[in-house]
């Protein structure tokens, strides 16, 4: 119903509707968007964690002394869901190990750490022509590009650009809410690159053949949506494809991907689907920048901008290398100003607070704020939950934040998973309403991780049993069949004792001796041993131990087997109809 | 090292407890104006009480005293009961009341924040059961009663030293009391409402104070405190059964704006069921609450055996509220209806 309204109002001219719940905290955005998008001065040494996204950790290609150039492959991302690392300057490899890290637990993780050599000195640019590329081997070289969510989320863009036959995207939603306060790249971004960001979605939009391109922009940031407006009526797109920049009510959190999608289009992403499930994907601004630097340019995701603000001399954003250290963007933005007690990563609502200042700024990393007791206090000791339910009146996801919160606090983590936990954005809404300073956010964080350990050690169990219960049945089966050819054993032994006294007594006069029947015997048995062998080797396939098992039992196998093949075989004609499919749609495309 | 939010925006609960209470300060002054000051005194008492039960209880339970005596949730129960007794209760009432409400119905429970029940409204049901008596005695207003009552007069009133004045001097039924015993003596509503103690919607003079509990219950809407769907709820479907009632039968059954604005329906709708703790959560489960209270109070005022059927209603649908909230899930993001 509130899709149907939300549709009708967009067409009607009259905005979208806000975010279900939702909060609006101080803004503070001004402070950082007075100054254009800085340079920092080239850092003498840059680490670079291994892990600085969602997904496997890449595979190191460098060692220790190597020299290399920027923009040179230093860890290849590693599976389906992983993402490339490069030298965001030249230099020389220092280190690879374990260094300190931006990560809420404080603890170190593998890092490479570079020591520039001040050259700059690049790699040959290999940019490529995108139009008419074959798709796959586009987003085959997106794997070595590095680029992943820089919103905030850090999942590699390359997975999300992959469709098939059952995900078609027909709109393509760039995401430039910003809803969290104090953060203002994506905002500086567009103001200045604008340009520059719809050659991306021009990217994006190719590689998923979207029919539409909508452009999400909270209406605090009327300068940037003016420059985005400017930049769609110019881009070419804009002939081809539906291309919109939509304003959004300021509400956080607007910029969390499903409820922007709401906002834009209003459809609901089902919880238990992904957004492209149902024809949508999401990327933001400064990511789609990134596939424009890439594609066009040949540049890897070498660097993103960072707000430095809060309680600095002078807050502004910068274009930062990844891998260079906190302090270093501190010492750009003015230095830290008195009683600055602690650097935040990301914004106020859902940030963290780093380790150190000696961290380095990762693809994830969109904003600094130097933290004082004057701009956020410490929370008040927490009081007994009055059930006044203003969280639930906040949160996004209409979950009930009381009812988790006692789930949570009691662990009864059946209850909490039942009211819905595993939907739990994190935004943190529902604390920062709390009249009683609960650390809410805190407690589902809590439950969720013990769930999912839970669930892990409840897999491993089941996994454990199921081994064991086949161990008890293969023993038994063993048993079994040992007793029967040891009942065969005797059975022919005794007949052999038989025939051989039948045989003296037939054939005493023949000139042989026991020994030579004992030999011919043995010989026959070692031919016999060779024949099973050569057996089991043609039918290598077969597991050992089912070679000797039961007519009815092998009967079965066979049977599995037959099916097995037959499965195997329509998967394969299927992925064939599908990769058809595929080249169909792209040549499509291409025309 | 996570603590995000590092932002606030929350009143904290000492300031909600302080607003809500600021709320009721137009409905005080409007009490003392229609019935004496006593009523200040009966306050006085009942906040005193409330606040040494508490720390007693938190000290016993061993649990940090100033955190919970600043809160307020104890000076607020003690008020909602002091405003829901009779005037020139005797003060042993207003302490046992109190005591109750405190030590049995919040502390015993778990203190703030784990009470099933309204304290406040527990302290007045076990009042009203034990002593029912005085619990229905209520004063005249000022401008109807016969003998003129000093300042002095109420206080030998509420501390038990009356020197010969009797309470029934200076007492009166209330509209609702009168309108059910001169029902049963088969009078019409019509003729039942022309007593002196009518006014123009509820009782003469007492309508002032519930007027000022409806500007006090606006100010905590406006304030955010609360929410719409109680308030409306509540008085939406009393008046609606009454107005059914009323249609059907007018001579036996009041008008709805009577029921509206006599008794507790204003202070229950705006300041007792509003009560977070004992009450739901969901804004569905909010409607069905108060939708339960005022089926009931309306039961209670014409069938049951009290005048009055807000805290009854209000105590019998808190045993309900786990299964509300249960029923009333709202549909979660992106899960199907």
């Amino acid at each position: 119903m509130s899709a149907l309204i939300n549709i009708v109002k967009q067409n009607l001219g009259l905005g979208s509707i806000a975010v279900n719940g939702g909060v609006h905290p101080p803004e503070h955005k001004q402070e950082s968007t007075t100054q254009a998008i800085g340079q920092l001065p080239l850092p003498k040494r840059l680490v670079l964690p291994l892990r600085q996204h969602v997904g496997n950790l890449p595979k190191v290609l460098v060692a220790v002394g190597d020299q290399v150039l920027k923009g040179q492959l230093l860890a290849e991302a590693e599976g389906n869901i992983s993402a490339a690392i490069h030298a965001p300057t030249s230099g020389t490899i220092a280190a690879i190990g374990d260094a300190l890290i931006p990560h809420p637990s404080g603890l170190p993780d593998r890092c490479i750490t570079i020591t520039a050599d001040g050259k700059d000195e690049w790699i040959a640019h290999s940019p490529s022509d995108w139009r008419k590329e074959d798709k796959t081997r586009l987003l085959e070289r997106l794997r070595h590009s590095g680029i992943v969510g820089l919103g905030g989320a850090a999942f590699p863009t390359q997975v999300k650009l992959l469709t098939n036959a059952k995900s078609q995207v027909d709109t393509l939603v760039i995401n430039a809410a910003e809803c969290e306060p104090y953060i203002t790249c994506d905002d500086m971004l567009m103001r200045e690159r604008a340009d520059q960001i719809l050659k991306g979605v021009e990217i994006a939009q190719h590689l998923l053949g979207a029919n539409q391109c909508l452009i999400g922009i909270e209406d605090n940031k009327p300068e940037a949506a003016e420059a985005m407006r400017l930049a769609c009526t110019n881009s070419p797109l804009a002939q081809s494809v539906t291309l919109k920049v939509v304003v959004v009510p300021t509400q956080y959190p607007s910029g969390d991907a499903r409820q922007l999608i709401r906002l834009l289009t209003g459809i609901e992403v089902p919880a238990d689907k992904r957004s492209i499930d149902v024809g949508l994907q999401c990327f933001n601004v400064a990511t789609v920048l990134a596939l424009h630097r890439y594609f066009d340019f040949g540049e890897p995701a070498l660097s993103r901008i960072v707000t430095m603000t809060g309680n600095v001399k002078i807050p502004a954003n910068f274009e930062v290398l990844f891998g260079t250290l906190v302090t270093d963007l501190v010492k750009a933005g003015g230095g830290a100003l008195e009683e600055t007690d602690d650097y935040i990563m990301g914004g106020p609502m859902m940030g963290f607070s780093l380790p150190s200042a000696d961290v380095p700024i990762t693809k994830a990393a969109n904003c600094i704020i130097a933290s004082a007791p004057n701009l956020f206090a410490p929370a008040p000791p927490a009081m007994p939950c009055i059930r006044c339910a203003r969280c639930a009146d906040v949160c996004p996801v209409s979950l009930q934040p009381q009812e988790l919160y006692w789930f949570a606090k009691s662990s009864n983590l059946e209850k909490a998973r039942d009211y819905n936990l595993f939907d739990c954005i994190e935004c943190g809404c529902c604390t920062y309403a709390c009249p009683s300073n609960i650390p809410l956010v805190q407690y589902y964080r809590f439950a969720k991780s013990e769930i999912i350990a839970q669930d892990r050690a409840k897999e491993a169990a089941d996994l454990a049993r199921e081994r064991n219960d086949f161990r008890l049945m293969r023993i038994e089966r063993e048993k079994q069949e040992r007793a029967e050819k040891h009942a065969q054993k005797a059975a022919g032994a005794k007949a052999e004792v038989a025939n051989a006294e039948a045989a003296k007594t037939d054939a005493a006069p023949v000139n042989e001796t026991p020994d030579d029947s004992a030999m011919a015997a043995k010989k026959a048995a070692i031919a016999a041993a060779i024949e099973r062998a050569k057996a089991q080797k043609a039918s290598a396939i077969a597991p050992q131990n089912v070679a000797d098992a039961k007519p009815a039992v092998q009967a079965e196998i066979a049977e599995i087997d037959a099916r097995r093949e037959a499965a195997k075989q329509a998967v394969s004609e299927q992925t064939l109809s599908e990769q058809a499919v595929d080249n169909i749609a792209s040549t499509r495309d291409e025309k | 090292m996570s603590r995000s939010p590092y932002l606030s925006s929350a009143p904290s609960v000492s300031v909600i407890m302080v607003k809500v209470m600021l709320a009721l300060v137009p409905a005080i002054a409007a009490y003392v104006w229609v019935f004496g000051a006593g009523i200040l005194v009966v306050l006085a008492l009942a906040s005193v009480t409330a606040l040494a039960a508490e720390a007693l209880m938190l000290k016993l339970r061993n649990r940090p005293i100033k955190p919970f005596l600043m809160d307020g949730s104890a000076l607020l129960a003690a008020w909602l009961l002091a405003l829901s007794l009779p005037p020139l209760a005797p003060w042993w009432l207003v302490v046992v009341g109190t005591l109750f409400a405190i030590v049995i119905a919040k502390q015993l429970y778990g203190g703030l924040g784990y009470n099933p029940f309204n304290p406040a409204m527990v302290g007045y049901a076990v009042l009203l059961i034990s002593f029912p008596v005085i619990m229905t005695h209520w004063p005249a207003p000022l401008e109807l009663a016969q003998a003129n009552l000093s300042f002095a007069n109420q206080l030998q009133y509420i501390f038990g030293a009356s020197n010969g004045l009797s309470l029934d001097a200076v007492c009166m039924a209330t509209p609702l009391d009168y309108l059910k015993t001169q029902l049963t003596l088969h009078h019409s509503v019509q003729e039942i409402t022309t007593a002196p103690q009518f006014g123009l919607l509820g009782a003469q003079g007492g309508e002032w104070v519930v007027g000022a509990y409806l500007l006090g219950g606006l100010y905590l809407l406006q304030q955010r405190l609360i929410t719409w769907h109680l308030p409306t709820a509540f008085l939406s479907v009393l008046a609606l059964i009454a107005g059914a009632f009323y249609l059907v039968d007018a001579t036996h059954f009041a008008h709805p704006l009577f029921h509206l604005f006599t008794g507790a329906s204003m202070l229950g709708a705006f300041f007792i069921i509003t009560d977070p703790v004992s009450g739901p959560t969901t804004p569905k489960g909010k409607l069905v609450f108060a939708a339960g209270i005022a089926v009931l109070t309306y039961l209670i005022r014409v069938y049951g055996g009290y005048p009055d059927g807000v805290a009854f209603s209000v105590l019998l649908m808190n045993m309900c509220v786990p299964l509300i909230d249960a029923w009333t899930q709202p549909r979660v993001f992106g899960h199907k209806k």
